[in-house]
């Protein structure tokens, strides 16, 4: 034991530069990611300012009690795990489908061109997208309406009609980030051995036979990688997108509440961190526990392309 | 190969381009055409806006809403500039800190790299949640109302982390064993032999946290209540949601705002001027935003 003590002293004077230059972003993280989770305490606690997060009196589980029974749960958990699901589907899909067709169609300077057109709605804010679609959707002023009133058609008043906004989500969510899976699938694409294209053509296949016995499946590891990763986070909504498109609408909070929006609701405007608080750790358990879940079964079935 | 052969496969590759122009023209469209739109009604007359809409063309071009942004800038000038110092500091000192934690986890000689890696890689796996989180920050650190809030939460991303060190990853050990048979220290064998090798990485994940500090309003909208402290992208959002509240506090006057002043035109100026350093920057610094996925996607 005093042993092992020893080479432990030992090492901390033999790595103290490495350690010290690793020290801030291991404080930082302490203090911003660990300190915060002991603060789960206060999902079981009737939280009051004056008490603060120790002082203020247990109630056990009250807080998700309240929070399964009023049926909130089952709706901000399902609305986030659709939408999840359908960003993943539909976004991977198109992705996949116009990194194949910029390979294969064009010349250099097309392919820059489109390649920039596509991802230039990733390098603006949601809140700028948030301005996009009031642009579009105003029952006054929206384009949208501009143009049905003047063919003569009445005005839809789509900020007050929540069966519109899973498609306009869907939308918006795959217009913004089609241009980043696009790179990386053309990337994925560009490092396939062109060895494979030539025997496939010496085989007699035309374009589409190659493009699906070749391309696709060696797009396979790009893609499965990219589904895990949107699998492990199935429960996490995209607080920033729901937010500024559909912000404190409560006509729409049927279609559109997602726990992240639920959880700032109740933290922002009813002030009710208890609850608040319990949604959160609801939210990371079960995105925890989904995490694990789907590493361990890539695990069994395929070491190499488990995430850990 | 017999010639019918060669002539179907000559008709397939046509067939090909056809769909691939038709298709990767018409998503590109769709990718730019709300950018122009915004652009349009940010030069629409205000009236025309409120008889006719938005429209793809101005009805009736006026600079209107612009000219009242030049006039009293004061406001879009204080916000501008809030965005622009959190983010010179946010991703100097955020890159700084990446660049140096990635390499010591890349140290193989470093006896517990895995397990520090391990520290970093389990908060992306399990956190608090916003409660814990914000009141620390309120409560506990009483950053409320400060520039600090906007920066020192958002420091180091260990998303980035992760990827800095599979860039790094690719430097050969033999540069640190040797300089470290040279007798140089850890701290100097990174600041004067692995930064510079490192410039393309730098350039990468440097953009990505100056875009994402540039874009964020997120801190804000948890905040920052002060308009003095206000960031550009969260400065938009108030005008989006308060167009009369955000006008008076422009004009600097307390009544009735005339019905004839920029407003639904204004809203769409104010968001190509929060967007615009961006877009304008866009054609050059696009490669290296491809040259950092494209590492992602090979390295998997």
């Amino acid at each position: 034991m005093t042993e092992r003590r020893h080479t432990f002293w030992r090492d901390i004077v033999k790595y103290r530069t490495l350690l010290f230059m690793i020290s801030p972003a291991v404080l930082l993280i302490l203090l911003f990611s660990y300190v915060p989770m002991a603060g789960i305490v206060i999902a079981f606690k009737q939280f009051d300012y004056k008490g603060g997060i120790f002082g203020s009196p247990w109630i056990g589980f009250d807080n998700f009690k309240f929070f399964f029974q009023s049926g909130d749960a089952w709706r901000v958990t399902r609305n986030t795990a659709l939408y999840n699901i359908g960003f993943m589907v539909l976004g991977n899909v198109l992705q996949i489908a116009s990194a194949i067709l910029l390979f294969e169609v064009g010349g250099k300077w097309f392919r820059k061109l489109m390649q920039s057109a596509l991802f230039l709605p990733y390098f603006i804010s949601w809140v700028v997208v948030g301005s996009i679609a009031y642009n579009f959707f105003s029952y006054d002023v929206g384009t949208i309406n501009s143009v049905l009133t003047s063919f003569g058609m009445e005005r839809i008043d789509i900020y007050n009609t929540p069966s519109y906004w899973p498609y306009i989500l869907l939308f918006f969510h795959t217009w913004k980030f089609l241009g980043y899976g696009t790179v990386m699938y053309l990337a994925a694409i560009t490092a396939i051995d062109t060895e494979m294209y030539e025997a496939a053509e010496i085989d007699g296949a035309n374009v589409f036979q190659r493009i699906m016995k070749v391309t696709v499946p060696n797009l396979a590891p790009t893609f499965i990688i990219l589904m895990l990763l949107a699998v492990g986070n199935i429960f996490r909504g995209d607080f920033g997108m729901f937010y500024n498109m559909v912000g404190s609408n409560g006509m729409l909070f049927s279609a559109t509440d997602v726990i992240d929006t639920f959880v700032f609701r109740l933290l922002m405007d009813t002030n009710d961190f208890g609850m608040s608080s319990a949604a959160g750790v609801y939210q990371s358990v079960l995105g925890f526990v989904t995490i694990l879940t789907v590493n361990y079964a890539v695990r069994k079935y395929d070491k190499d392309r488990a995430l850990f | 190969m017999s010639e019918v052969a060669m002539k179907r496969k000559q008709k397939d590759k046509l067939l090909l381009d056809i769909i691939g122009y038709v298709v990767l023209i018409a998503l590109a469209l769709i990718c730019i055409v709300p950018f122009v739109i915004i652009l349009s009604s940010s030069f629409s007359d205000e009236e025309a806006i409120r008889m006719n809409g938005y429209t793809l063309i101005p009805s009736i071009f006026s600079t209107d809403a612009y000219r009242m942004i030049f006039k009293y800038p004061d406001d879009i000038l204080q916000s501008y500039a809030v965005t622009i110092t959190v983010t010179a500091i946010g991703t100097a000192v955020g890159l700084f800190l990446t660049a140096m934690t990635a390499y010591v986890l890349c140290r193989k000689d470093f006896k517990w790299r895995n397990h520090f890696a391990f520290y970093f890689f389990f908060t992306t796996l399990f956190s608090g949640g916003l409660v814990p989180w914000y009141l620390l920050i309120v409560n506990y650190l009483d950053m409320k109302n400060t520039l600090a809030a906007l920066i020192i939460p958002s420091l180091v991303n260990v998303f980035y982390i992760m990827v800095m060190r599979a860039f790094l990853a690719g430097i050969p050990d033999a540069i640190s064993e040797s300089a470290k048979i040279d007798g140089a220290g850890d701290f100097r064998i990174f600041m004067s032999l692995i930064l510079p090798l490192s410039k393309p990485a730098l350039a990468t994940v440097g953009l990505f946290l100056a875009l994402g500090h540039w874009n964020d309003w997120y801190s804000a909208l948890l905040f920052i209540s002060d308009d003095k402290l206000m960031p550009l992208q969260y400065y938009l959002y108030q005008m989006l949601g308060n167009l009369d509240g955000m006008r008076k506090a422009m004009l600097g006057t307390g009544g009735v705002v005339d019905v004839n002043i920029p407003g639904e035109n204004l809203k769409m100026a104010m968001t190509v001027v929060a967007c615009g350093p961006i877009l304008f920057a866009y054609p050059f610094i696009q490669k290296y935003f491809v040259q950092g996925l494209t590492i992602g996607a090979v390295k998997g």
